[in-house]
């Protein structure tokens, strides 16, 4: 039976359950004095019916596959096992493509196992219907025998939800561990084949592997210094366009500005942050590069099309918002005190700005500076469609380079097996990146938190 | 000379600087404002030509003879998909041209019109059977994109040549070419042809991948929202759960396409390319978003209402459930829209899990393979052909109007149902 039959079957038996809970609830309440509302005991009883038969069903279907690909490698015959892990599981994936169209019975080597695995899936799906009818049925006994006004419902419902509660919130961790754990266990799969010092301080980046070993630049090499290179280029290009822009921006919109300039200025600003990535790679891509290029060619400058100027600019106007509606926050929540004290000994307010409340704003506009910064290092579709591939070790912004983010989509993107050291090398990026960001997101956080705390 | 002198003989300078800040703040503000609209216009300007099509009227013979029928009996549905649409529309090109002879003109004359549409005829007679027999009709077919770019446009390239160019203006004389909405843009799936090609196929991918990312989002990202609100204990764990949500709110969204790779489609198994993955990768990236404004919304509801259903008896969970929470959802509604949007356009984590695949199908469901308007609007925007420009910038168009109307929701939500205690 499908997967999705068997949910169908648990919610009708868990709404069974529920039924005759209230039921038997709303009847014996003429009777006895009842610890909870009868609509508790009717969750009650369908949480019970349910909650084991999914658990069940979720457990099963996560290890009924392995458990009938062992069937089959079970039931190859000998020759077929002598060969190495990988070749074994190609012909069971042979035998799963056969059973799937239904030739399995011409072949006389590959019958038996795929019949093992027909029989195996009949008998487990078989066992699996009944586990779960019975499972589902037992919260519609409990709910008729007599234990079930004993019990104290709301506090037995509320105990499990409570727990639902905290497991959802736990999801978040979970994402932490996995993204840790696969990026991690990745990488170290690829500094197996690749020493982690050739990564991290080699100079040269040219990922292509060869499929056989005598072709030329049959090895790849995996210096990522070009990669973080141009990264740290096209970031500190973004930052250089967006702190002043931004900051700037937050100054005169939380200083100067008419409440009615504001309200209207503030939310179009926010626009600029809610387009999506894509839309600025397009036109870094399609209008900006193509317009650098031919004003540097006016001027007599060779630009490349794919300039890190370009993607650098687009980037750093994306980033505006973001900087200034940080800085925007702490600059507000400088107190008005003392502006009133700066303004009061005659200075004018450019002076006031200047010398009284950037200073005392400094650490929280440092630290929404550093946000942006890692926004930019991990900023991908802008780069991926406006900046090159090739990696080259430069600083010239009118030149083409690449990033890590780049390196990752290209090196993900493509056809290639799981197992080579060009699909891991993005898992090893992937490490840098989290890496690197986490870092300044929590000293980022760290000062944001830290300078709160002092006016509040 | 004393302190005011001092101060009096500074003070034009101060002024200035003080009139120079105030200019450049104006001006920080006006590079947003300019950015936004050059954006804004180029995209528009882009996207104008991919809505409308150049279409050349065809004078097509559907007698039973021109279609290889036999002369007499019913046709049935084999008989009409056996039929060369292709060799009547070309037999028609030719009777339009008949000074075409050379294979080399003849050639030019046969890329006038679309490749698809030998299979708009077969539909339209499929649809309406009746036409079969008809000595002559006029229909109108979809210029080939590079005739079209160049009608439309008005901006010749070496695609076009000056036979095509003779051909198109003696058509214009008999008012055989017209230039009608692209209704294909919004009905078609990808394709390698510009005139053929449209974004039904990545509308539906979105909207499936984002229904996943709703169903998972939503429901978990309340929960976690209400246990931190509401339940937890001012403990380490408490703490470590929240560190967890506001890093994992600034971590790439590259990052989680690489999760998604390694842990849901390398070791789950699950099958690439579906907007199930996609939607769950989703999820995990806008769930931060979801919690931390739901807790707001939950943190803005006044404890006096709290108190008061907690003192005539209720439980913890009861006051949550039945008060607290139903006063809380239109915050957490504004935010989840709001972290929708966000997912919406998102493209770095989708390409990581292979929704980039060219498909042509519509997907039918959450394990088809699909793709979705950003990851469309990537593969376009990397096309040679010109006219795949016009259509990014139209898709791009699309997106936009989509991101504008859920945060329009989402601010009409608030202005309607915010509630000041």
């Amino acid at each position: 039976m499908q997967t999705s039959t068997l949910f169908v079957i648990i919610l009708g038996l868990s709404l069974l359950a529920y039924y005759t809970g209230l039921r038997r609830a709303q009847h014996r309440r003429s009777s006895e004095r009842l610890l909870a509302l009868p609509s508790h005991y009717g969750y009650m009883t369908a949480l019970l019916s349910a909650l084991p038969a999914v658990t069940l069903l979720l457990a099963w279907s996560i290890f009924e596959p392995a458990y009938l690909n062992q069937q089959i490698v079970l039931h190859l015959p000998a020759e077929a096992l002598q060969q190495s892990a990988d070749r074994i599981n190609l012909v069971v994936n042979n035998v799963q493509l056969m059973i799937a169209d239904g030739s399995f019975a011409d072949d006389p080597l590959l019958s038996p196992a795929a019949n093992a695995y027909l029989e195996a899936r009949h008998n487990s799906r078989l066992l699996i219907t009944a586990l779960i009818i019975l499972l589902g049925l037992s919260g519609v006994v409990f709910a008729l025998s007599r234990y079930l006004t004993r019990q104290h419902a709301r506090q037995r419902v509320e105990a499990i939800v409570r727990v639902f509660l905290m497991a959802c919130s736990g999801v978040a961790i979970f994402t932490t561990l996995g993204i840790v754990l696969s990026v991690l266990f990745e990488a170290m799969r690829f500094f197996d084949s690749v020493p982690i010092a050739d990564f991290m301080f080699g100079t040269s980046w040219s990922p292509q592997t060869a499929i056989r070993a005598d072709q030329v630049g049959s090895s790849g090499s995996f210096g990522a210094v070009p990669l973080f290179v141009g990264t740290l280029l096209i970031s500190l290009i973004a930052m250089i366009i967006a702190v002043p822009v931004g900051l700037m921006t937050a100054i005169y919109l939380s200083e100067y500005a008419t409440r009615r300039f504001r309200a209207i200025a503030k939310p179009l600003l926010e626009v600029l942050a809610g387009i999506p990535t894509v839309v600025y790679g397009f036109f870094a891509a399609l209008t900006v590069a193509p317009f650098i290029r031919n004003a540097g060619e006016a001027i007599g400058l060779g630009v490349a099309s794919e300039s890190a100027l370009a993607a650098g600019i687009v980037m750093g106007v994306m980033i505006i918002p973001f900087v200034s509606s940080l800085s925007d926050d702490v600059i507000s929540a400088v107190p008005q005190a003392m502006r009133d004290g700066s303004l009061a000994l005659g200075a004018t307010r450019s002076e006031t700005i200047k010398q009284v409340i950037i200073p005392a704003a400094l650490p929280g506009i440092v630290g929404g500076v550093l946000l942006a910064a890692s926004r930019a290092i991990g900023e991908t579709m802008i780069v991926v469609m406006a900046a090159g591939l090739a990696a080259r070790l430069t600083v010239n912004p009118l030149e083409a380079v690449t990033t890590v983010t780049v390196q990752i989509v290209t090196l993900l993107t493509g056809d290639q097996e799981f197992d080579s050291p060009k699909t891991l090398a993005a898992f090893a990026l992937g490490l840098m990146l989290f890496v690197s960001t986490l870092l300044l997101n929590v000293i980022a956080l760290h000062i944001v938190r830290k300078y709160r705390e002092q006016y509040e | 000379m004393n302190n005011t002198d001092i101060v009096k003989q500074g003070l034009k300078k101060r002024y200035a600087r003080e009139k120079r800040f105030q200019l450049y703040g104006k001006l920080a503000v006006m590079v947003g404002f300019i950015f936004l609209t050059l954006l804004i216009v180029d995209i528009t300007v882009k996207a104008m030509p991919a809505f409308s099509v150049t279409e050349l009227k065809l004078d097509i013979k559907l007698d039973r003879e021109s279609l290889g029928l036999p002369e007499t009996g019913a046709v049935s549905d084999d008989m009409l998909s056996a039929i060369n649409y292709g060799a009547v529309i070309k037999q028609a090109l030719r009777d339009s041209f008949p000074e075409m002879t050379s294979r080399k003109e003849k050639k030019q004359l046969y890329a006038l019109i679309s490749s698809g549409a030998e299979f708009s005829l077969a539909a339209k007679l499929r649809a309406d059977p009746g036409l079969v027999g008809q000595e002559s009709i006029d229909i109108w077919f979809r210029a080939d994109d590079d005739i079209d770019t160049y009608y439309k446009l008005e901006t010749r390239t070496s695609r076009v040549s000056d036979r095509q160019v003779d051909m198109i203006e003696q058509l214009q004389q008999n008012e055989r070419i017209r230039i009608a909405f692209n209704s294909t843009f919004f009905s078609a799936s990808d394709s390698r042809e510009p005139e053929q090609a449209g974004i039904r196929g990545a509308i539906v991918g979105s909207f499936w991948t984002l229904l996943v990312t709703l169903l998972v989002s939503l429901p978990v990202g309340v929960a976690a929202a209400i246990y931190l609100e509401e339940f937890a204990p001012q403990n380490r764990f408490t703490d470590f759960i929240e560190i967890n949500i506001n890093n994992l709110a600034a971590v790439p969204s590259i990052v989680f396409g690489l999760l998604g790779l390694a842990v849901f489609i390398n070791f789950f198994g699950m099958p690439r390319s579906a907007p199930l993955i996609g939607g769950l990768v989703l999820s995990l990236m806008t769930l931060p978003t979801i919690i931390i404004a739901s807790r707001a919304a939950l943190k803005s509801v006044p404890p006096s209402i709290k108190e008061a259903a907690l003192g005539i008896g209720a439980s913890k969970m009861q006051v949550v459930f039945h008060h607290t929470l139903p006063l809380a959802m239109p915050g957490i509604l504004t935010g989840s829209i709001i972290g929708m949007a966000q997912a919406l356009g998102e493209t770095a984590p989708l390409l990581m899990i292979g929704m980039v695949a060219f498909i042509v199908d519509v997907p039918g469901g959450i394990l088809d393979s699909a793709t979705v308007l950003p990851v469309q609007i990537y593969l376009w925007s990397d096309s040679p052909e010109r006219a795949f420009t016009a259509l990014t910038a139209a898709t791009i168009l699309v997106l936009l109007g989509f991101l504008a109307v859920m945060n329009a929701i989402a601010i009409y939500l608030r202005k309607r149902f915010e509630r000041r205690w």
